[in-house]
């Protein structure tokens, strides 16, 4: 990503698309589907700031448009195929990484990104990602990371913290919760970043990264929900959390996942930690195949013809 | 359109129903398959997966029946021909996805070889007592086609016709095999390619700018893209209008579900697939399906030694019902025996339809056999009294 691009300024004087009265289009419009605006999720939320970033990436990236697919499961962060201007599946709860697994089997030439939410992917999903990351699909998943169950009125997640008090935890929480980052380094995934919606130039850069990267990646972007989470928690507002995360992030490149576990209120890591390369899920199985059947395998040819 | 070679293995074999399913996926232009183990569905796959790589697909053996059954919608939406298989307790979990099929209006095929149930019940014996939970299991309203083999032939040619309706209504397919069907090996005739019709999908011929991904045609079943063509189409799994977006209201939910409903109504009344033997003059009808019907063959032969005029209407397509066949025979025959691997389900359907015209006399059977055919010769001598 360019670094003119990552600097487009925010201050209405100096860029004339930030002007509410201005008709000029804002700049991520082409990525977005316009005709299904406002969308749905409240104010101070973070997930649109990662869609934002996304947009960008997807500029930057240079790739067909046609030939990205984006499946989300169900939540607020499982509403973004529904606005992102692609080719795009809204799945069932917490089975967006198997429904793609199967799109980018069929269709190799897509490039396929999982775009979900905490509890989708890691509670009810969970055990498909770790099998996607395991078989080093050649898939992209951002999971938007709230630290709640936002759809459904804020209960507790796989991701909550403890301490935290929620919809179903109003005692706290005492379960202890997933280290995404380190869960999927230690499950296979060729890449593995963390930031939050205050980084939002090193998160744009780290969804082009993956946009490149062959194989299983991983990027969690904490993100915050005032209406459900920090109502709740005494956290503040939007602003406020941008604020904390401000405040409590470090940056640590290459740092170990194993150490990067999240708090209530401690130290935020964000970086990249994992950038491996190992051969993806096609990969393998065309080495296997050709190994075993020589001149009898048929290179998979999987979608059908019309009439 | 014909079947291509590749995947057609044209001859004569000795194959058992599970395996004789799997050369009807292959030459139904099925080239991408996930699956989970589970007996006595298994060997499916397996040949699926000892076959595939010289025909030019892809098998992916996935963590759970859940991921199994919405990856291969993933694989449609991709471009491909698709399915998986299972049996009773992942039956059960793929229910959420045959639902998600339903309402996304997928082509795909979910073969199911029924045993014991409830829960892991009986997993190496056969039942027929997954028939209600084919039509009914997965929440909210909706179709699908549900077809019963009773031959590993069949298992071969409605293989075949089933892909072929699935993407005709894009409709989920079930395939209800039984233990018995799917263990039972037999002749089975595999065609030269050209002799086995295929229905390729209904891929649009509009632009993208005039494309509506859920815009019926005239039959009500919209037409298809696939990912990757510049449609940039929106599928989801929420009630949607005909651009595929969420629409949260009473008219766009009754339009939908209606939609759905409806587009398979032909298959009721009149396309429906049945065999009738010996019906013009009979008295008695045993209505069965799957192993059960060649166990009422055999009893309806006794009982014509006997001097009852028995026949049989054997069902194919389980669902939608053949209820305008039920409705005709009622009003003239005396009465209907149904016997089936169950404590009595598809007997409703026929009680139902009867409408009181006839009696309607069930023959339950728990699972773990099949029925001794003099148990099914009771029934009707009962019933011609």
């Amino acid at each position: 990503m360019s670094e003119a691009m990552l600097d487009t300024p925010l201050d209405p004087a100096l860029d004339p698309t930030l002007d509410p009265m201005n008709n000029a289009t804002n700049p991520v419009e082409p990525f977005l589907r316009m005709d299904r605006m406002p969308h749905i999720w409240c104010p101070g939320c973070g997930i649109g700031t990662t869609v934002n970033c996304f947009a960008r990436a997807l500029e930057s990236s240079k790739l067909d448009l046609n030939k990205v697919a984006i499946v989300s499961g169900i939540g607020c962060t499982g509403r973004v195929a529904g606005y992102a201007n692609l080719d795009s599946f809204h799945t069932t709860h917490g089975r967006a990484i198997p429904f793609a697994t199967g799109l980018k089997l069929s269709n190799p030439e897509l490039q396929v990104v999982v775009y979900s939410g905490d509890g989708d992917l890691f509670a009810i999903g969970g055990n498909h990602f770790i099998h996607a990351a395991r078989r080093n699909m050649d898939i992209k998943v951002i999971c938007v990371n709230n630290l709640t169950y936002a759809m459904t009125g804020g209960q507790t997640g796989p991701a909550t913290p403890t301490e935290v008090i929620s919809a179903t935890s109003p005692y706290g929480v005492f379960e202890p919760s997933f280290n995404l980052v380190q869960l999927a380094e230690a499950a296979g995934a060729s890449y593995v970043a963390r930031w939050t919606t205050y980084h939002v130039k090193q998160l744009a850069r780290s969804m082009e990264e993956v946009l490149h990267k062959k194989g299983f990646c991983f990027i969690e972007v904490l993100s915050p929900c005032p209406t459900l989470y920090q109502r709740r928690n005494k956290m503040g507002d939007g602003l406020d959390a941008m604020k904390f995360y401000k405040e409590v992030s470090k940056v640590r490149n290459g740092a170990s996942t194993g150490e990067c576990a999240l708090t209530k209120s401690g130290e935020i890591v964000v970086g990249k930690f994992v950038d491996r390369d190992r051969p993806d899920y096609m990969e393998l199985l065309n080495r296997q195949m050709t190994a075993t059947l020589g001149e009898r395998y048929a290179t998979p040819e999987v979608t059908c013809s019309e009439g | 359109m014909h079947a291509d070679p590749k995947g057609v293995l044209t001859g004569v074999h000795f194959l058992d129903g599970d395996h004789a399913c799997c050369e009807g996926t292959l030459a139904a232009g099925a080239r991408f398959a996930a699956g989970y183990p589970i007996t006595p569905s298994t060997e499916v796959v397996e040949r699926f997966a000892w076959r595939i790589p010289t025909v030019g697909g892809i098998f992916i053996q996935m963590e759970d029946e859940l991921a199994a059954s919405i990856a291969i919608q993933g694989a449609v939406w991709g471009g491909a021909k698709a399915f998986t298989v299972t049996s009773g307790p992942g039956f059960s979990l793929m229910m959420e996805h045959i639902g998600y099929a339903a309402i996304t209006e997928t082509p795909c095929v979910f073969v199911n070889v029924q045993r014991g149930g409830p829960s892991t019940g009986l997993p190496t014996l056969p039942a027929q007592a997954d028939m209600m939970q084919a039509k009914w299991g997965s929440h909210g309203d909706y179709s699908i086609i549900a077809l019963c083999p009773n031959s590993p032939q069949e298992c071969f040619d409605l293989t075949v016709t089933g892909f072929n309706l699935a993407e005709e209504f894009r409709v989920p397919v079930m395939m209800m095999l039984d233990e018995c069907v799917g263990h039972m090996t037999e002749k089975v005739i595999i065609p030269e390619s050209d002799q086995i019709a295929i229905t390729p999908r209904r891929f649009t011929h509009e632009s993208p700018e005039e494309f509506r991904l859920f815009k019926p045609k005239e039959d009500l079943v919209p037409d298809m893209v696939k990912a990757g063509d510049g449609y940039r189409f929106h599928v989801t799994g929420l009630t949607h209008d005909e651009r595929g977006y969420p629409s949260m209201n009473v008219e766009t939910q009754d339009r939908l579900v209606r939609r759905m409903q409806d587009k398979l109504k032909p298959f009721s009344n009149g396309r429906a697939l049945f065999e009738a033997v010996d019906l013009d003059d009979a008295e008695v009808v045993v209505v069965s399906y799957g192993i059960t019907s060649r166990v009422a063959q055999r009893a309806t032969q006794m009982a014509r030694a006997q001097g009852v005029r028995a026949g049989i209407f054997r069902i194919i397509s389980a669902w939608p019902f053949p209820e305008q066949h039920i409705r005709d025979l009622a009003g003239r025959v005396k009465a209907f025996v149904v016997p089936e691997l169950n404590l009595g389900q598809m007997v409703h359907e026929v009680e139902r339809h009867t409408a009181g015209r006839a009696k309607v006399i069930s023959v339950p059977h728990a699972g773990g056999s099949v029925h001794k055919p003099e148990v099914i010769l009771k029934a009707i001598l009962e019933a011609a009294r």
